[in-house]
């Protein structure tokens, strides 16, 4: 039971991670039609980003270094998110099918050999700066620990996306996203700068998982250029299995995929739990390709 | 990039700033961080390195070629951007060469513009691309031709090299025949031309379902990996020889590759893409971690090499009671007839694919998965079975993969999850998308620049998968249908043209299309 308890514990952590990559995802799609394979990078950047930043802010008290770490990590990767939209995807609009996509991974490709390239191939560490936390229960040998850093995860995942989603209901811009991901010719005609909003989308996706990279280069210590690949996939999964689109199903699938990967990991093995989250991302395609809060897709002619 | 925005004669001076202010903002914010610092291992943690000679170089020159492609855009100014271009261009190359010019020069030290060598090279190439856009343009307003005129000397062109195709993969077929016979042939070009021939055959095998049925697949290398490991395996624990194991690894990819089609068959476009690729993840996170059966990730060695077809053995000493193939034949005894043999077997294997290719594209199969590709509705509004005619394709690519796979562990000797990451599918992808996605002498060329130049490059190989994203970028970009694309229809309807970009055509997308280029 306090085994179970504190595996659910890390396992919201990494779900709010995932979700908090996934609506990169999930808002991209839902406005373009196009899976950003690039997103992933986005989130090893951030992480880069946030390594380079708190050595060069070792000196400063812990909790201004953090929120100057999140401002600056946001803003950086707010410009690539633009930059990535202009250069790789805006030209193909209007081009056969598979092009952005393939664009996507030429990108993806690319960003993470740069960052190889101008980083160097080592990982890099971090020392612990968020240390110590309350002991929630102890159950004859076992201790369920609750650290500080998992609830700033969790609570910053939850501010922000309470944020967010008063920003996509209510503000002009969220207005325009959704009049776009309903209909861009439509929103075009009635005033909308549609391309501005596409780039405003990736630059909001690109911001939050800018949190995503700094939470997870606090919580793990150390940060390697393949991060992107393996949680951008998982992240994808989370937004498929939530119900593509949908950024109330982006936030719970990742946290069910954050979940089962930590379930999984606990009570069966850790090298499989991988092909735990593939599986997921098969099965639900397969049985429900909407998702668990998306609308069913309808084939159009 | 520089043709959403607005195509006025001449933007006021207020709206370049503004566009160069912006440049130089991003400029500023992707390079500062990442560039700026290195992050360099120290005693005591991490320690940061300045480089803020390279990070001011990359901005500035981010404006000024934003400012060239602005300029581009107003016309009688393109002489500017040619001139400043080829200024660019002439410091990147002398740069690049400075150790070359000090020494030809006799001068202590030459005095360098650009930081670093990656960022001449990178200015000489960013110069001489607008340097020849703007002399382009400059030269298409002083004739006369219209847009239409140029598309249909473009593809009169384009007809003219698809003629000569045949006459060319005639030539590149005894080219390939006669290779280890020609005079500068050695040991090394042999292998390169292995492993090039190699990839021309997976890229022919990726071509069935990518290029014919339309279907992104970017988990193609699991299906290499299930060729090699039952080749190894097979040879290890039943020792099969390689040409019985041959059929068996194709047969086994095959099945795989159908037992792993049927659930995703249902799924279109991007979603498939995606789950193949976290098939290709799910085989490769298998082969890795059931240590019992796949030896982890140590991999299996010792793979044994193939006989001359069980006549004779390809060792010094012979084995398995054959002969050395060089007493079988009365030969002096080479280290380089395995080689040649193995370079004829990929060489016979990739011409089977070939031929196989050809063939079906003409059978009710082949136009079925054209008419797929070409608008899936429609194909299932004729009465074709998308789910068998889509299993087919997915069945016969992952059997050539297999095929490769097995001629992989045979060559190779050593097989490990390693040799089969994603990378790998993107590679393979990359090629058949480089080529044009259906046409099989594009793709050999396409295989041949992509696999043959970062071997020659070798000194460079930190560079190559930079420059091998950027590239893929780049393709979609400007040609996106490859360099040799053949996507016409190989059934019309008589005068009709056949759509699709880069013909006349009235459909807005395709007019849109156009207007990028």
């Amino acid at each position: 039971m306090a085994y179970l308890l504190q595996q659910m514990i890390n396992g919201l952590t990494l779900g709010s991670i995932y979700g908090l990559i996934a609506i990169g995802y999930t808002m991209v799609y839902g406005i373009i039609g196009m899976i950003n394979f690039a997103h992933g990078e986005i989130y090893m950047i951030a992480a880069f980003v946030a390594v380079i930043a708190f050595t060069a802010l070792s000196n400063a008290p812990l909790v201004v270094a953090i929120l100057l770490v999140l401002l600056f990590t946001m803003l950086i990767t707010a410009a690539y998110g633009w930059t990535i939209e202009r250069v790789a995807y805006r030209p193909l609009r209007g081009s056969f099918r598979l092009a952005p996509l393939i664009s996507a991974i030429g990108m993806s490709i690319f960003l993470q050999n740069y960052v190889q390239l101008v980083q160097g191939a080592r990982n890099k560490p971090v020392p612990p700066m968020v240390q110590g936390g309350f002991t929630i229960m102890d159950d004859g040998g076992f201790t369920v620990q609750l650290s500080y850093l998992q609830i700033m995860i969790v609570v910053t995942t939850v501010v922000l996306m309470v944020c967010f989603t008063q920003f996509i209901n209510t503000t002009s811009l969220g207005r325009q996203q959704r009049a776009c991901e309903q209909d861009k010719t439509m929103a075009a005609l009635l005033g909308v700068n549609v391309d501005r909003t596409v780039s405003m989308t990736f630059v909001m996706g690109a911001a939050l998982a800018a949190v995503a990279g700094v939470m997870v280069t606090l919580y793990y210590g150390v940060v390697d250029f393949y991060l992107g690949f393996l949680a951008g996939l998982k992240a994808f999964t989370a937004a498929v299995l939530g119900g593509i689109g949908s950024l109330p199903g982006a936030m719970l699938g990742g946290l069910l995929i954050g979940l089962i990967e930590a379930v999984w990991a606990g009570y069966f093995s850790s090298e499989w739990k991988d092909v735990a989250a593939f599986s997921i991302l098969v099965l639900v395609l397969i049985f429900r390709p909407q998702g668990l809060l998306g609308r069913p897709e309808v084939e159009k002619v | 990039m520089s043709t959403s925005t607005v195509e006025a004669a001449r933007p006021g001076l207020e709206a370049v700033l503004k566009e160069l202010c912006l440049t130089a903002l991003a400029g500023l914010a992707l390079t500062v961080p990442l560039v700026a610092y290195e992050t360099i291992d120290a005693a005591g943690g991490l320690q940061l390195a300045s480089r803020w000679g390279s990070t001011i170089f990359i901005v500035v020159m981010l404006v000024l070629g934003r400012f060239g492609i602005i300029l581009l855009r107003t016309p009688g100014r393109e002489s500017w951007v040619a001139i400043g271009g080829g200024i660019a261009a002439a410091i990147g190359v002398l740069d690049l060469f400075r150790d070359g010019m000090t020494h030809l020069l006799g001068i202590i030290s030459w005095p360098a513009i650009t930081p670093t060598y990656t960022l001449s090279f990178l200015t000489g190439v960013g110069g001489a691309i607008l340097a020849i856009r703007a002399i382009v343009q400059v030269s298409r307003r002083n004739s006369s031709t219209t847009k239409a005129d140029r598309d249909a000397r473009a593809e009169a062109i384009g007809d003219q090299v698809r003629k000569l195709v045949k006459v060319f993969a005639a030539i590149a077929v005894v080219f390939a025949l006669t290779l280890p016979f020609l005079p500068f042939s050695n040991r090394y070009v042999i292998d390169v031309a292995t492993l090039i021939v190699t990839y021309v055959m997976l890229g022919w095998g990726l071509n069935i379902i990518v290029g014919y049925a339309g279907l992104l697949d970017l988990g193609f290398v699991a299906f290499y990996a299930v060729g090699a490991y039952s080749y190894a395996l097979a040879a290890q624990h039943l020792g099969i020889s390689f040409w019985l194991a041959l059929p068996f690894a194709g047969l086994l990819a095959a099945s795989f590759g159908l037992i792993l089609g049927f659930p995703v068959l249902r799924l279109r476009g991007d979603y498939f893409a995606i789950v193949t690729l976290g098939f290709g993840e799910i085989v490769r996170i298998v082969l890795i971690n059931w240590y019992d059966v796949t030896n982890g990730p140590d991999g299996i060695s010792g793979i044994p090499r193939p006989d001359f077809f069980g006549l004779a053995s390809m060792t010094r000493n012979g084995s398995d009671g054959l002969p050395p193939f060089h007493e079988y034949f009365g030969l002096e005894y080479s280290s380089e007839h395995r080689i040649i043999f193995l370079y004829y077997l990929i060489v016979a294997m990739a011409a089977l694919v070939a031929l196989f290719t050809v063939r079906i594209r003409k059978l009710p199969i082949g136009r079925a998965w054209e008419a797929l590709r070409e608008d899936d509705i429609a194909c299932a509004s004729l009465g074709i079975n998308r789910t068998t005619i889509k299993l087919a394709a997915f069945g016969i690519s992952a059997a050539w993969g297999g095929f490769a796979g097995a001629f992989f562990a045979t060559r190779q000797g050593f097989i490990s999850p390693e040799s089969f990451t994603f990378i790998e599918s993107a590679i393979i992808l990359a090629i058949v998308v480089m080529g044009g996605m259906g046409s099989l002498v594009g793709i050999a060329i396409a295989a041949l620049l992509l696999i043959g130049l970062p071997e020659v490059f070798r000194d460079l190989a930190e560079y190559r998968m930079v420059a091998f994203g950027a590239g893929l970028v780049m393709i979609m970009i400007w040609r996106p249908r490859g360099l040799l694309s053949h996507r016409e229809p190989s059934v019309l309807l008589a005068n009709r043209p056949p759509p699709g970009p880069g013909r006349p055509s009235t459909r807005p997308v395709a007019a849109a299309g156009e207007a990028a280029e």
